[in-house]
């Protein structure tokens, strides 16, 4: 079966859980953005975790279906429409062959997820059927899609699929339009002067609209950067350094303006200092903010980082169980 | 002592958060910073150690990605200080490895209208990338910096920023290094295998999109093919990896179209020969060394 599409939204695209592994050639590990929504929408539509759904930033896409199927659409609160009816989000809904799905204007945040049962049946690429739309890669044709495309759908898992119906109220992230986000300094912090950290974890950032899969830039007040004289190859800037590794979810201050925040498309290195990294558990946080959500980047340390992963995988479990 | 006998500094580890670790080997830009990082690298991913999804080795410094659920970040920490150790034990640092000829159309029209759509803010807004290289190193004209740019050879001593993009490093003597600052605001377009320069790096553009590496020609065959359509490219869509010497050779349009043509048509082959790459030769007589490594690609 597949999904033909009308209209394709702003960028749809194919992701999963990500393509580890490539990062030293420079290709990143991709995958839905918010990924404990995919991961619900997957639980409601009685497909394993792995596998790929469609995710949409803002403006979503409108399609038909050629056969019934089972989706479920979570994330970023947007109104769903079936043959034009409003339908419920982080709910299980039977489609009929024929039915149009489409969607209305978002009311907070920026990506949500459609799963179909069965899965978007994309080829697997370097093991994930993720789009790299820089590289061209994976997903649908290595891009996000088009009018006219027909996305293949793949066979319905032949277990019992999971009858998990609705996502409880309690465990729907928020998309709240003031955040916390939990970082641990490092990299290259000691670069900072005293004040420049203590802006950083104090100031509150307004999210820029220079956001996207690859990193989310801040506004706000300047970071003070040690004055220094370079080292050979680091370039001019007291925030330059010999290019290197760039680690998911880490923050760099290029010109001590504007911190930027890596995300999962991110670009694998380069020559910009990064001071602190967002933790694990909040980086699907960071990827339900809209611009002009208000930030505060709140220092951690490991043991602290690791038992927020633990709660955070918690929570994705228990739709699973 | 020479410089090849100093005990380096040990390197400075340091989280990016739960799930990466990055180990700077040294804040400046060298030969022996690099291949120390390839050398852990080489040695960490030989352990297939449980838990650690990539290993990426960069410049001179190595960031390891990892899953702290699978192994605890001060096992991992211990894991790659051994690696370091082992590395700075080695008699002999030599890496096998192979020498390509890389064909680039320098000064061609496509950088060259790509750079004129950004002169505003440049550092040097009438002229080209070339003329502002050619000044920055004291040198008389763009022809003198190309002959510079492509009469030694490069090291490739990291790949990334985007899928498959080499950056490389002059194997000359650091004062011979050709230096050019990075554009002062980024662009926000590139050709596709633009080569650029950036601080003492020069690399080449995998991909179009955003860059601020200053731009000097094109190279003429792909270096990231999804497809693996290529004979090069049947193990990897990816051509290059760490440690793979380059020697820029420059070609003219109709040289540039009829790679082109072969490209096309899905008979283009790279000119390469394995050589051993000596770090010790390599820093005591670069002269000597890239005449040795260079004659293996003429002697094909």
């Amino acid at each position: 079966m597949a999904f033909s599409i009308l209209e394709p939204g702003l960028a749809t695209s194919v992701q999963d859980q990500g393509r580890l592994g490539y990062y030293n050639v420079g290709i990143p590990q991709g995958g839905a953005m918010d990924q404990l929504s995919a991961s619900m929408a997957n639980a409601l539509a009685g497909n394993a975790a792995t596998d790929a759904v469609l995710e949409c930033a803002y403006l979503g896409p409108k399609f038909t279906t050629d056969a019934d199927a089972v989706i479920a659409v979570t994330g970023a609160p947007v109104e769903v429409r079936v043959n034009g009816t409003t339908a419920d989000q982080w709910t299980r809904l039977s489609l009929t062959a024929g039915d149009e799905v489409s969607f209305g204007m978002l009311s907070g945040g920026t990506r949500y997820y459609i799963a179909v049962q069965g899965g978007i049946d994309v080829p697997l690429v370097l093991g994930s059927r993720s789009t790299y739309a820089l590289g061209a890669l994976g997903g649908f044709q290595g891009r996000t899609l088009k009018a006219g495309d027909v996305v293949p759908v793949g066979p319905a898992p032949t277990s019992a699929s999971r009858r998990l119906d609705s996502i409880p109220d309690e465990l729907r992230p928020a998309y709240a339009r003031e955040v916390s986000v939990r970082i641990m300094p490092g990299l290259y912090d000691h670069r900072l002067t005293a004040e420049g950290m203590e802006t950083l974890v104090t100031a509150s950032w307004k999210l820029t609209p220079v956001a996207d899969r690859t990193g989310l830039r801040y506004s706000g007040p300047d970071i003070e950067w040690k004055p220094r004289t370079q080292p050979f190859g680091a370039g001019s800037d007291p925030s330059n350094i010999v290019d290197a590794g760039y680690a998911i979810g880490s923050i760099q201050v290029p010109g001590g303006k504007e911190p930027i925040v890596l995300h999962r498309d991110a670009v694998s290195g380069g020559g910009y200092a990064m001071v602190a990294t967002v933790i694990s558990a909040d980086m699907d946080v960071v990827a339900r903010s809209a611009p002009g959500t208000v930030t505060h980047f709140e220092p951690v340390t490991m043991e602290q980082a690791l038992t927020a992963r633990a709660d955070a995988a918690r929570i994705r479990r228990s739709v699973w169980e | 002592m020479s410089q090849s006998t100093q005990t380096p500094a040990p390197a400075r580890y340091t989280w990016g958060g739960d799930e990466f670790l990055f180990v700077e080997i040294a804040e400046s830009m060298s030969l022996t910073a690099n291949f120390t990082a390839n050398a852990m690298a080489t040695r960490l991913s030989a352990q297939a150690i449980d838990g650690v999804t990539d290993i990426c080795p960069a410049n001179a410094s190595l960031l390891v990605r990892f899953d702290p659920d699978v192994v605890p970040p001060d096992q991992l920490e211990a894991l790659v200080r051994e690696a370091e150790e082992e590395v700075a034990q080695l008699n002999e640092q030599t890496l096998e490895t192979r020498i390509i000829e890389i064909p680039v159309w320098y000064d061609d029209p496509y950088t060259r209208e790509t750079g004129a759509r950004f002169r505003k803010g440049h550092q040097r807004p009438e002229g080209t990338d070339l003329d502002f290289a050619a000044e920055e190193n004291g040198l008389a004209s763009p022809q003198e910096f190309i002959r510079r740019h492509h009469e030694s050879p490069w090291l490739v001593s990291m790949v990334g920023f985007v899928a498959g993009l080499p950056f490389m490093f002059q194997i000359v003597p650091q004062e011979e290094q050709l230096e050019v600052p990075k554009y002062l605001s980024p662009r926000t377009d590139t050709p596709p295998l633009t080569v650029g320069h950036g601080g003492c790096f020069a690399c080449i553009y995998s991909v179009r999109g955003a860059g601020g590496y200053q731009m000097f020609g094109i190279a003429a065959a792909p270096i990231f093919d999804p497809a693996q359509k290529l004979a090069d490219f049947s193990d990897f869509m990816i051509f290059f990896k760490p440690g793979d010497i380059v020697k820029f050779k420059p070609i003219d349009e109709d040289e540039y179209k009829a790679i082109q043509a072969e490209v096309d048509a899905g008979t283009f082959t790279y000119r390469q020969a394995p050589v051993t790459f000596d770090l010790q030769k390599a820093l005591a007589d670069p002269t000597a060394h890239n005449r040795d490594i260079m004659e293996t690609l003429n002697g094909l």
